[in-house]
């Protein structure tokens, strides 16, 4: 790759000798050398990174769409099934209500925490929108969370979530006379809590974009406000938040997109359980891939996710683009 | 709310002379310092897990203060389980990613930036659209074209499929284009090579856009685990993720103030390395949305 660049520049490393010569300018020259070489030496450059994406993009995402026509349950040979596993995704008595409960579990997971999230992470960003002293520092704290790692934050909230009298949850709750839970344990309260961490997690990155999004809007528009004497909340509701609105909506729809790719927090805190209450769908293609070893199966579970990823992506892009349209 | 146009607008509000302007800052003061403290709660409560005795890990009313400071709980899950060869692989695997991604990235951004030729636009979408693509979803056929590359459990596995990045390119570019054409054209002059400019000229004068993309590589590879979850079976390859998680599941979820421990040392490196960097860091993610 370099070999190959600094071939087509034979001059280069004698730049020092020919500094007070000048330029040859030779005025017709070949068509290699107008953009031959140019050409060249571009897919020269793409070559590395369109090597990766060949192999571990494009052709996954191909062969994916062949593999779930196959019966394929390694370590044995892939037979070609047709649309059976689809079949099986949606009408097996057995198979098909797990799967629909892992698309609602995902759903759940993805929407649950969303109209909270985005309340807390706006409040947040609208204080630290400030030149007051320290905002850095808070800014810092609430997005301490979100690099964490997922494992490292789950085995936390394992403990917080303890189902003893001693869980640092259940001590607060019984402090209150309330009755202790058994959170991670409990079908009804497993993804609630799983949400409760999420939000926990997720909140800081929405601030700093909540925050880039506020910084957008002109202070100009708050001078002629006041000077209409408008108020504090007649101002939010008619400038920071008609403004904010391509922002909000593209937080919405990228906290939509991550939730469904969770895993790590499903992995390690519940396995999917209490009886298959937090099974998302990423979870269910894991188990039918890695556990139980159904390619075909698990591919028909993947390519229902990548349909349901393409039409979020696909709107995240089109907010993108009229994200640009207030800056 | 009232007072943003003031503050703004005020040279610098350093001195806050009228008293709604302080009770506001008060008020100000005491509810991020709230927020701040329930946000902080889980790593505090981690910590001080992580320095009590069992007795007093399972007593109630849990104390934020250990009577009596436990370190051996660190010496204990340090030796628990391989966590130095964990670190090892963890580091190896994220320092490779992100400088083979630096270079892949600055090669096709400079492409993509500076030059022109026959399919840029062709060659640009197709870039683009793979990051419509998530991992979850190529998943399982990624895994067995590993296995049949024969790069299950090897480190190939956990590095070969992360070196380029979209996001990468399109960061790159973005402040590649910024570069004057005048001075590609002296350099060119003079007879300096593309390749020769691109690292002697563009690069330097990019650093901060170069650091936050190696700062999301990093961090993104370190705090991975699905991917290499599925693709390593043996003990010795396992990443610090993998590594923790298979240690709090072994052994049947008693020994908490060694799991934290675990976890203290875990995630701790990360925060650290981001509290060095993290202006860059959040500048970039306002800038380009992208999540570490």
């Amino acid at each position: 790759m370099i070999k190959g660049e600094s071939r087509s520049h034979p001059g280069a490393p004698a730049s020092g000798s020919t500094r007070h010569n000048p330029i040859p300018r030779k005025p017709a020259k070949s068509w290699w050398k107008r953009w031959g070489e140019e050409t060249f030496t571009a897919y020269l450059f793409l070559l590395p990174s369109f090597l990766v994406f060949a192999v571990f993009t494009f052709f996954p995402v191909i062969f994916s769409l062949v593999i779930c026509f196959y019966r394929w349950n390694l370590p044995h040979q892939p037979v070609y099934i047709g649309l059976d596993n689809f079949k099986w995704l949606f009408t097996d008595p057995i198979d098909a209500p797990a799967f629909r409960q892992s698309v609602f579990n995902s759903f759940y997971y993805a929407l649950g925490g969303i109209p909270l999230n985005m309340a807390i992470s706006l409040l947040l960003a609208l204080f630290l929108n400030r030149q007051l002293r320290g905002v850095e520092l808070f800014r810092t704290a609430y997005f301490l969370p979100t690099i964490t790692s997922t494992v490292a934050v789950s085995v936390v909230w394992m403990w917080i979530y303890h189902p003893a009298d001693y869980g640092l949850l259940n001590s607060l709750l019984l402090k209150l006379g309330l009755s202790p839970q058994s959170w991670l344990r409990d079908p009804h309260l497993a993804m609630p809590a799983l949400i409760a961490m999420g939000i926990w997690k997720g909140m800081g990155y929405n601030v700093i974009i909540f925050l880039a999004g506020l910084q957008n809007i002109p202070s100009r528009l708050y001078e002629a406000a006041e000077i209409d004497g408008a108020g504090g909340w007649t101002k939010f509701w008619k400038i920071t938040w008609p403004l904010l609105g391509p922002t909000t909506f593209y937080i919405m729809v990228i906290s939509v997109i991550n939730s469904l790719k969770a895993f790590a927090q499903m992995h390690v805190m519940t396995q999917g359980g209490p009886l298959g209450r937090t099974t998302t769908i990423v979870y269910y293609l894991y188990q039918q891939a890695f556990e139980t070893f159904r390619m075909g199966k698990a591919s028909a579970v993947a390519a229902v996710l990548f349909a349901l990823l393409l039409v979020l992506t696909f709107i995240q892009f089109k907010v993108v683009g009229s994200r640009v349209h207030y800056d | 709310m009232t007072s943003r146009v003031e503050l703004r607008s005020a040279t610098r509000p350093r001195l806050l002379r009228r008293p709604r302007e302080a009770a506001f800052a008060i008020f100000w003061y005491v509810f991020l310092s709230c927020a701040a403290i329930v946000v902080m709660m889980p790593y505090i409560w981690m910590i001080s897990t992580s320095l009590k005795g069992t007795e007093e890990i399972f007593t109630y009313p849990p104390t934020w203060i250990p009577r009596e400071w436990h370190f051996h709980n660190y010496v204990d899950a340090w030796n628990a389980a391989p966590f130095g060869r964990y670190f090892f692989n963890s580091l190896f695997v994220a320092v490779i990613v992100t400088a083979g991604q630096l270079i892949t990235c600055s090669l096709a951004a400079y492409a993509f930036a500076r030059m022109e030729f026959k399919g840029k636009n062709v060659a640009f979408t197709l870039f683009l659209s793979t990051t419509m693509i998530s991992a979850q979803v190529t998943l399982i056929p990624s895994y067995l074209l590993l296995k049949e590359l024969g790069w299950l459990d090897t480190y190939m596995a956990l590095m070969v499929p992360f070196l380029a990045s979209a996001f990468g390119i399109f960061m790159l570019r973005q402040a590649f284009m910024t570069i004057p054409q005048d001075l590609e054209d002296a350099a060119k002059m003079d007879g300096c090579g593309r390749l020769r400019f691109l690292v002697q000229v563009i690069l330097p004068l990019t650093k901060p856009m170069l650091a936050s993309q190696a700062l999301f590589a990093f961090m993104g590879n370190w705090n991975s685990y699905l991917w290499p979850l599925i693709v390593t079976t043996s003990k010795h390859l396992r990443t610090l993720q993998v590594g923790l998680r298979y240690f709090v599941g072994q052994e049947g979820g008693t020994q908490w103030g060694v799991f934290m421990a675990a976890t203290v040392f875990v995630s701790v490196p990360v925060v650290l390395f981001y509290f060095l960097v993290q202006k860059s860091f959040v500048e970039g993610i306002a800038l380009t949305g992208i999540r570490g």
